[in-house]
C-alpha cells in the first residue's frame, strides 16, 4: 500500500473515531442536515407520486365527437370512414343516441326526467381513443375533427392533463428553490462544524505542521468529516421521508378506498435516493473545503 | 551545513530580534547559543524550520536558502529537522507512544514500521516502560525526554532545541545534556539555545562543543 493510500485510510479512520467520540453533537448535526434535506426530498417524493398518478389517469387519451341531431345514417358512416382514415387513432367507438338514451333511463334519478321529454335530446357520438399518449397529439386530432361538417362539438379531456402538468412544473420549481435555499443552510452548518472541529484540534494541527505535515494531510480528515456528515445527513433525510410516506400512506389508503382505488404513495426511486445521498455528501465536502481553506491559515504555528 | 549570512529579523511593530547575524555551523557540530532571554536565540532557531522567515539575509540549510522557500516545500524541510520546543508542544489527548508516532503518521509511514521506530526512539530516551501513559502523568524531565524522542523518531540530521533544560532539576537537566552529547557522537548536528551555564559546561566536559553568544540580536562571540 502506498503512503498516499495509507494517509487516506488513516485520515478516514481518524474521522470515524472523531465522529464517534462526540456521539451527541454528531447526532444533532446529522439531524439538522437530515431535516433540512428531508423538506425538499419529501416534496420531491410527493411530486413524483403526483406525476405518476396523473400519468395513470391520462393513460386513456380520448375525445368525444358529438354529431348534430339532424345527421343522417349515411353521414354517420361517412364520418366513421374519415375518422378511421386519420393517422394516430387507436380505436373508434360509435354510441348511438338511442343507446345513450337507454343508458340514461337506467339511471334511477334520470328516469323521470327522460320520460318527461317528448323527443330524444341526445346526439349520436363517437368516442375516439388516440394511440399517442400525449396531450398535443390529442389536441391536434380533436382540432381536425372539430372542423368537419355534421360535427357539433368535440370534447377533449386533455385540458386537465395540461393543468396537472403545469402544476407539477410549478411544484418542481418550488422544490428546486427550496433545495437551493436549504443547501446554503447545509453549507453553513458544515462550515461552522468544521471550524469548531479545527478549533478543538488546534494543538494537533499546529504540532502536525511543525512536524512536517503538508497542508493536504492536515485538510484531509476534515474533508472526510464534512463528506461523511453530509452523507449521514442525507441518510437521515431519506429515513425521515420514508417514515413520513409510511405515515401518510395510512391516510392515503383510507382516501383511496373511498374512490375504489388502491393508490399508494411510492417511496423514492433508488436512483433518486442515490442522487440525494451523493448531493448531501458533495455539499458536506464543499462546506468542509470552504471552511478549511478559509481557516487553516489561522493555525500557523508561532 | 548551515549558514546564516547577514540575517536580520524584524518583527511587525519594528522590534529587531536579530541584527546582521552571520554564522556557519558545520555538519556534526554541537553548538550552544547562549544569551539572556530576548537576545534572539529562539528567533535564530525558528529560522531553520521556517517558523519565522528572515527579513533580510539568507539562511542556507544543505544548500537550500530556506528563508525564500515556497510554502509547499516547507513540510519536507521540517521532516529533516528534529525540533525540541521551549513549551514542548506535547499532545495531552493521547499516549506517550502516540505522541512519538505523530511525526511518522503525518508522513504516511507504515504503522508496523512506525511502531518499531517509535519504540526505538522511546527506548533511547528511557521512556519505553511509560509508553502507554498520558504525557500529563510524566515528570518534567520525562516530558522533556518525550519531546526529544518525538524529535529524533524521523532520524533527522539536524536537531534544534530551545531551552531544553529550563525548569528542570539539575539531575534531569544532566540527563538531557547527556542525550544530546550521545546524538552528537553519532554525527547529528545540534543547535541548542540555552541560558543554562551548567548545561554548557557539562557538555563541554564530555565532548568538543562550540558556544556562541547573542546579545540584543547581535553575535558577540
Amino acid at each position: 500500500m502506498s503512503a498516499w493510500l495509507r494517509l487516506h485510510s488513516m485520515a478516514f479512520g481518524a474521522t470515524l473515531s472523531k465522529l464517534a467520540s462526540t456521539p451527541f453533537s454528531t447526532l444533532l448535526n446529522i439531524l439538522v442536515i437530515g431535516v433540512a434535506l428531508a423538506l425538499p426530498a419529501g416534496a420531491y417524493a410527493l411530486l413524483v407520486n403526483l406525476q405518476a398518478a396523473a400519468r395513470n389517469v391520462s393513460s386513456d387519451p380520448e375525445f368525444s365527437v358529438f354529431l348534430s341531431t339532424e345527421v343522417q345514417k349515411a353521414d354517420i358512416a361517412d364520418l366513421e370512414r374519415r375518422l378511421k382514415g386519420l393517422t394516430g387513432i387507436a380505436q373508434i367507438e360509435f354510441r348511438s343516441r338511442e343507446a345513450a338514451l337507454a343508458e340514461f333511463r337506467k339511471h334511477p334519478s334520470m328516469g323521470d326526467v327522460i320520460a318527461a321529454l317528448d323527443k330524444n335530446p341526445l346526439p349520436d357520438a363517437f368516442v375516439v381513443r388516440v394511440a399517442d399518449n400525449n396531450a398535443d397529439s390529442l389536441d391536434r386530432l380533436a382540432g381536425t375533427v372539430r372542423g368537419w361538417a355534421n360535427v357539433e362539438h368535440v370534447q377533449v379531456d386533455s385540458a386537465w392533463v395540461r393543468r396537472v402538468a403545469a402544476a407539477v412544473g410549478v411544484g418542481r420549481v418550488s422544490v428546486l428553490l427550496l433545495a437551493g435555499l436549504l443547501s446554503f443552510a447545509l453549507l453553513a452548518v458544515t462550515f461552522n462544524t468544521i471550524r469548531l472541529q479545527m478549533l478543538t484540534q488546534r494543538d494537533e494541527i499546529e504540532v502536525s505542521k511543525l512536524l512536517g505535515a503538508t497542508n493536504g494531510t492536515i485538510k484531509r480528515p476534515f474533508y472526510y468529516y464534512g463528506a461523511l456528515l453530509g452523507l449521514l445527513g442525507g441518510g437521515a433525510a431519506l429515513a425521515i421521508v420514508f417514515g413520513a410516506l409510511l405515515v401518510l400512506n395510512r391516510s392515503v389508503a383510507e382516501f383511496a378506498r373511498l374512490y375504489a382505488s388502491d393508490f399508494r404513495l411510492a417511496p423514492l426511486p433508488p436512483a433518486d435516493q442515490a442522487s440525494i445521498l451523493a448531493f448531501a455528501a458533495a455539499l458536506g465536502l464543499a462546506g468542509a473545503w470552504l471552511s478549511v481553506s478559509r481557516h487553516l491559515r489561522e493555525f500557523e504555528p508561532r | 551545513m548551515i549558514e546564516f549570512s547577514a540575517v536580520t529579523k524584524r518583527y511587525p511593530g519594528g522590534h529587531e530580534a536579530l541584527k546582521a547575524v552571520s554564522l556557519t555551523v558545520a555538519d556534526g557540530e554541537l553548538l550552544f547559543i547562549t544569551g539572556h532571554s530576548g537576545a534572539g536565540k529562539s528567533t535564530l532557531l525558528k529560522l531553520l524550520p521556517v517558523i519565522e522567515r528572515a527579513t533580510s539575509g539568507s539562511v542556507i540549510v544543505n544548500g537550500q536558502n530556506v528563508s525564500s522557500m515556497r510554502p509547499a516545500a516547507i513540510p519536507y524541510l521540517r521532516r529533516n529537522i528534529g525540533q525540541i520546543f521551549q513549551d514542548q508542544k506535547l499532545l495531552y489527548d493521547r499516549s506517550v507512544f502516540h505522541n512519538v508516532m505523530l511525526p511518522l503518521a503525518v508522513t504516511g509511514v507504515h504503522p508496523r514500521d512506525a511502531g518499531k521506530r517509535a519504540r526505538a526512539a522511546l527506548d533511547k530516551v528511557g521512556l519505553l516502560p511509560r509508553e502507554k501513559a498520558n504525557p500529563i502523568a510524566l515528570s518534567g524531565g520525562e516530558q522533556q525526554r518525550l519531546a526529544i524522542a518525538r524529535a529524533i523518531v524521523n532520524r533527522p540530521a539536524i536537531i534544534i532545541a530551545d531551552e531544553p533544560t529550563s525548569n528542570l532539576d539539575i539531575e534531569y537537566a544532566n540527563e538531557i545534556i547527556d542525550l544530546f552529547v550521545a546524538f552528537h557522537q553519532v554525527g547529528v548536528t545540534l543547535l541548542i539555545a540555552t541560558h543554562d551555564e551548567n548545561a554548557v559546561n557539562r557538555a563541554a566536559a564530555k565532548t568538543a562543543i562550540r558556544n556562541v553568544q547573542l546579545k540584543a540580536g547581535e553575535l558577540v562571540s
